[in-house]
């Protein structure tokens, strides 16, 4: 724990902090470029260049520098300063002055810093340099003339989203980024680019000149476009969502985004229900009506069909008030018929051991054993892959697979395809089964590809177990935003740990279901399509009663740790949308409900049981025995397009566009 | 002048053969394995005693480099030899390469067990094809005499020595872009600390030395390094030095002397006088391109040490003397260099990837007069912006010889930009 003096306040830190950090945390702003929390170090910039009194008589990089005892350290200065000056000038003299046309202006770190270091006329009257642009694909935009070669995307790609594809080619003035042979960036996290560029020469495609950040009201919220809960920004501007870029979160996210959080924002505009409809009897077709009306005529359904022959299903987007006021709602009617899992998958409800990522999403870093059983995390949570992306990079961690074979950006060991593949690894002593033995941190992960099939309860007590043989973290991955929320509210049957059978039903009330299992119904069921999107569960309404999206409300949401976040309202719902929990709860008054609330708190806090907001649930481990036969069918790929997953990113042009280029490949770049 | 009897390298000319016959009966090879069994701090010791300086520019004390090296660190330990030599105006190491290339495999050997590596790599510049190809001979020689490999020179140590091209990058003569590319990296500098000696090749202990300064280590250990010491200017400026006297002299050459002879005897003695006589000399750069240019009356009085010519505001480098008669556009010549530097930098850091560009663009309009007088000091002081402040010591060597053009031919700049004016109105 060495102690230094920064301008002369003294400051102990722990070893090997670097001055740059040091000088944070006694909150001396030391400006940088190239240097950035999650990166590595290359010290190229040479803006954070300070004086080590003592040294030799020049300054060096704060950024590379680690502290030392009784070190004494000047950041403002005219050694400093007129290093700082220098570097600004020459970042300057081939860089454009192209400011008010580039989408990075008013939060660029190359303006900002012109403003506190730069000269107030140029001296440079030779030719400036010009430098190709680059095609990235759809969603990041580049201008690479404006780029400063700090090399932070570069080891961005290495570091965290696991594509070397992108480089630093060249040398000297000629240096430049690119990847050699023009091609996209296949990542699902390519879009961090655009934030780790300190200038504008990555920017993002979709919002390219449609806001400047002043303009922009910020909303700081949560993701629901997968299991994880990255914790978000929204910016917007009126009604309109311009953009959502990532909020620090080193428990989750830590700063990174996958591509679907941060880009299916434009499905939010289209494809929105935005009035009640109710199907005429006379027609058959659907058609505009009242709240009222609508909700009259479910009020009469439901009073007309026994509870019994009642199903409630609860989607992938939910947020946690209306799944509590549905099952409450339910529940007075003696309806007991609840589901929220809608993907086919059967895995024990009613045990949160056994549905929760246990051991925690920070907690990979430490990993040095990883099994994933049926899952692609790459596509399934973009942010966990790069987790162990990085544990594999840092740590040396060595991963295994059970499941269909996948590209995960670092490399593992295919252990097998089958559950069988799963029961013999429980038993095995050799190979990685030894490795998991003697590595002190080893986590296992079961996705939704061993689970969407009959014998899933049996693969996911065979994965407890062994879990805790090898003395290994026990991880759930969900795959959507809504589900652990609902599953921890008890939104599922009780009798059996298959999810419901809802064939028979006669009624049956969707929450934001959107999934395949809408096509289970029974063809004369009524069916009620609460949600905000008209897709595959509106189109089989007979009611349709239009919600709130997450960016609509403040709604709090689960993540696959059992983690409870909450969604704050950024921009206000079309038409006559209401929020979630205000329609269910003005139904239940309808359908003769006494309750009634006055605001969502007043929801939240009949609420029982819940963690602190930003903290996680944390069950007893309770290992799940089932003696279910096994199948022999491989274990199948859950997600096939990343970029469309949910109702929103299926309205997504911008989605629909990557996966095109990414997925599909039915789209070639156009080579610049 | 230097005794025919303290000559290291008898067979700098290749008058006679490389192979290890040869150098044999030249003294190379014998009584290496009595050296290793004195010890390694015996070898460190007589190191140190002999005031021996790095070769490749620096000028570091070697048994001091050496003795950075920790003493058990787990880890395996290094010796990489730079025969990278790349600056313009230095052609020593490739002497040594060709024709005495058993001196420099005998003292990786020495310098090797002296600082705990079982393992050295020599990283040869691409354009050295022939000294490569000799090299490799020798060192195969060496494997098939047992003088490398298991139990090498019979003295018990194990040693295997490797010999790997370059590209023909410049900046791959800088030792950690050096070690970059030995790794199969981009040859680009790395920041310093860690130094090599705590982590360099595959982040292991490594020192990088020159291959002069390996290659003089036999003759030292054989004949003492108080014999080394009492040769040269003082204890800090000992020894024998390899000097290459190149340009505007009656017979270029590459000659080992004694450390401190006065320039103009060199120049006189060995390369024959300058081209017209001594008063027809412009300047000289005393020790390789990125050394700052000294004019003829500084000359004809500085010694050719390392503290002498630091003195007289130059330094001396690898020894590689420029040397330009008064037919010398020295503006041109100096911006030259600046295009050579400008070519040459890796890219990776700011000061330099932009300065070197924007002051070679300058220069260039400095030869033609094109610019103002203000220019001048604009121009001294954009190459200060660039010195002390790049990663590697690339940006100060881009500096240094325009910083020197100013310091000592200002007024022939500003005729040549006042007579371009003329010209022009």
């Amino acid at each position: 724990m060495p102690t230094l003096k920064i301008n002369g306040t003294e400051v102990e830190v722990e070893n090997g902090t670097s001055i740059i950090q040091a000088a944070e945390q006694i909150g001396v702003e030391i400006p940088r470029f190239c240097y950035h929390d999650k990166l590595s170090v290359p010290a190229n910039c040479r803006m954070c260049l300070v004086e080590v009194k003592g040294g030799p008589p020049k300054p060096v990089a704060s950024c590379a520098m680690a502290c030392a005892e009784g070190m004494e350290v000047e950041t403002e200065s005219e050694m400093v300063h007129r290093a700082r000056k220098s570097v600004m000038e020459f970042l300057l003299i081939n860089h454009p002055l192209d400011c008010p046309i580039c989408d990075q202006g008013g939060e660029c770190d190359l303006q900002d810093q012109a403003a506190g270091y730069g000269y107030d006329r140029s001296r440079y009257t030779e030719a400036k340099r010009a430098v190709k642009d680059k095609d990235l694909g759809p969603l990041v935009k580049t201008v690479m003339t404006r780029c400063i070669q700090c090399t932070r995307c570069v080891r961005f790609g290495e570091e965290i989203a696991g594509v070397s594809s992108i480089g630093l080619l060249n040398r000297g003035e000629n240096v430049e980024i690119g990847t050699y042979i023009e091609k996209a960036m296949d990542s699902e996290l390519s879009g961090n680019l655009i934030d780790v560029c300190p200038v504008g020469a990555l920017t993002s495609k979709p919002y390219a000149f449609t806001a400047r950040p002043w303009e922009l009201r910020k909303t700081e919220t949560v993701d629901v476009t997968d299991g994880v809960g990255s914790n978000i920004r929204i910016d917007a501007r009126g009604r309109e969502i311009m953009r959502i870029i990532p909020r620090l979160n080193e428990a989750v996210n830590e700063v990174w985004i996958s591509d679907k959080a941060r880009f299916s924002y434009d499905g939010l505009a289209t494809r929105r229900l935005d009035r009640p409809w109710v199907r005429d009897e006379k027609t058959g077709k659907l058609k505009v009506a009242t709240w009222e009306k609508a909700f009259t005529t479910i009020a009469d359904k439901i009073k007309a069909t026994k509870p019994y022959d009642m199903a409630a299903l609860s989607g992938d987007l939910v947020d946690m008030e209306s799944t509590f006021l549905l099952k409450n709602l339910m529940n007075d009617l003696g309806c007991e018929n609840l589901e929220c899992r809608v993907d086919g998958a059967h895995f024990d409800a009613h045990n949160p051991s056994g549905y929760l990522f246990n051991g925690g999403i920070e907690a990979l870093d430490n990993a040095d054993a990883i099994l994933l059983i049926g899952t692609n995390p790459r596509v399934e949570a973009a942010i966990i892959n790069s987790r162990i992306h990085k544990a594999v990079r840092e740590n040396k961690a060595k991963v295994a697979v059970i499941g269909a074979p996948c590209d995960l950006n670092y490399s593992y060991e295919h252990l097998g395809t089958t559950a069988q593949d799963v029961e013999n690894f429980s038993r095995s002593r050799s190979g990685f089964a030894k490795t998991m033995k003697e590595s002190k941190n080893a986590v296992v992960i079961l996705g939704a590809g061993a689970l969407q099939r009959k014998d899933g309860l049996a693969i996911q007590s065979l994965s407890m177990e062994l879990a805790e043989k090898f003395e290994a973290s026990y991880n759930f991955l969900h795959l959507t935003a809504g589900r652990v929320g609902a599953l921890t509210l008890g939104f599922s049957h009780t009798k059996t740990d298959k999810p419901l059978n809802i064939k028979s039903k006669s009624f049956v009330y969707l929450n934001g279901v959107d999934t395949d299992i809408v096509s289970q119904i029974n063809e004369d069921a009524f069916v009620v399509y609460q949600g905000h999107h008209g897709d595959i569960g509106a189109h089989r309404a007979d009611v349709i009663l239009p919600g709130c999206a997450y960016t609509e409300k403040d709604a709090l949401y689960m993540n696959t740790e059992g983690r409870l976040q909450l969604a704050r309202k950024a921009v206000s719902a079309p038409g006559e949308a209401q929020e979630d929990w205000k329609i269910i709860s003005l139904l239940a008054k309808e359908c003769g409900g006494s309750a009634s609330y006055k605001s969502v708190i007043d929801v939240r806090a009949k609420m029982n049981g819940l963690p602190n907001l930003g903290a996680c649930l944390s069950p007893e481990m309770n290992v799940l025995q089932s003696k279910d036969k096994l199948m022999t069918s491989k274990f199948k790929t859950s997600i096939t397009n990343f970029y469309q997953t949910c109702s929103i990113s299926r309205a997504s042009n911008t989605m629909e566009n990557c996966g095109a280029v990414f997925v599909n490949g039915t789209r070639k770049l156009e080579v610049a | 002048m230097l005794a025919d009897k303290d000559r290291i390298f008898t067979n700098l000319y290749g008058w006679e053969s490389f192979s290890i016959d040869a150098a044999k009966k030249r003294g190379d090879w014998s009584k290496t394995a009595s050296f290793i069994k004195k010890g390694a701090s015996w070898i460190v010791d007589e190191m140190k005693a002999s005031g021996l300086r790095g070769r490749g520019g620096a000028g570091f004390p070697t048994g001091l480099k050496w003795s950075f090296m920790p003493k058990d660190s787990g880890k395996p330990h290094y010796l990489v030899i730079n025969a990278d030599e790349s600056e313009p105006g230095t052609c020593k190491d490739r002497e040594i390469l060709r024709h005495e290339p058993h001196k420099l495999i005998e003292g990786a050997l020495l310098a090797g067990f002296a600082m705990g590596a079982h393992v050295a790599y020599i990283y040869v510049r691409g354009e050295f094809y022939d000294e490569a190809s000799n090299l490799s001979k020798a060192v195969k020689e060496a494997y098939a005499s047992g003088m490398l490999g298991k139990n090498a020179a019979k003295s018990g140590w194990d040693f295997d020595l490797y010999v790997h091209r370059g590209a023909g990058a410049y900046i791959c003569g800088e030792e950690t872009a050096l070690l970059n590319s030995l790794e199969g990296e981009k040859g680009q500098p790395r920041n310093k600390p860690p130094f090599p000696a705590m982590a360099g090749l595959y982040s292991c202990p490594t020192t990088v030395n020159n291959v002069e300064t390996i290659a003089v280590v036999p003759s030292i250990l054989r004949r003492s390094g108080q014999w080394f010491a009492g040769l040269g200017n003082d204890e800090r400026n000992s020894g024998t030095k390899l000097f290459c006297i190149s340009g505007h002299v009656n017979n270029p050459c590459v000659v080992e002397e004694e450390m401190g002879i006065p320039m103009r005897t060199l120049i006189d003695k060995h390369a024959g006088g300058v081209r017209g006589g001594w008063d027809n000399l412009k300047a000289v750069i005393p020790g390789g391109s990125s050394c700052p240019v000294l004019p003829a009356e500084i000359c004809g009085t500085v010694k050719m040490d390392f503290d002498s010519l630091r003195e007289a505001g130059s330094s001396l480098g690898t020894a590689g003397l420029i040397v330009m008669d008064q037919s010398t556009d020295i503006i041109y010549a100096i911006a030259r260099l600046s295009y050579f530097y400008h070519h040459e930098s890796c890219g990776q850091c700011t000061p330099c990837r932009e300065g070197t560009g924007w002051t070679w663009r300058i220069m260039q309009r400095m030869v033609t007069g094109n610019a103002t007088i203000e220019e001048i000091d604009m121009l001294l002081d954009i190459t200060k912006q660039i010195e002390g402040h790049t990663i590697c010591a690339h940006g100060d060597a881009s500096a240094w010889p325009i910083q020197a053009l100013i310091r000592h031919f200002r007024p022939e700049m500003e005729q040549r930009i006042n007579d371009y004016r003329k010209q022009v109105a």
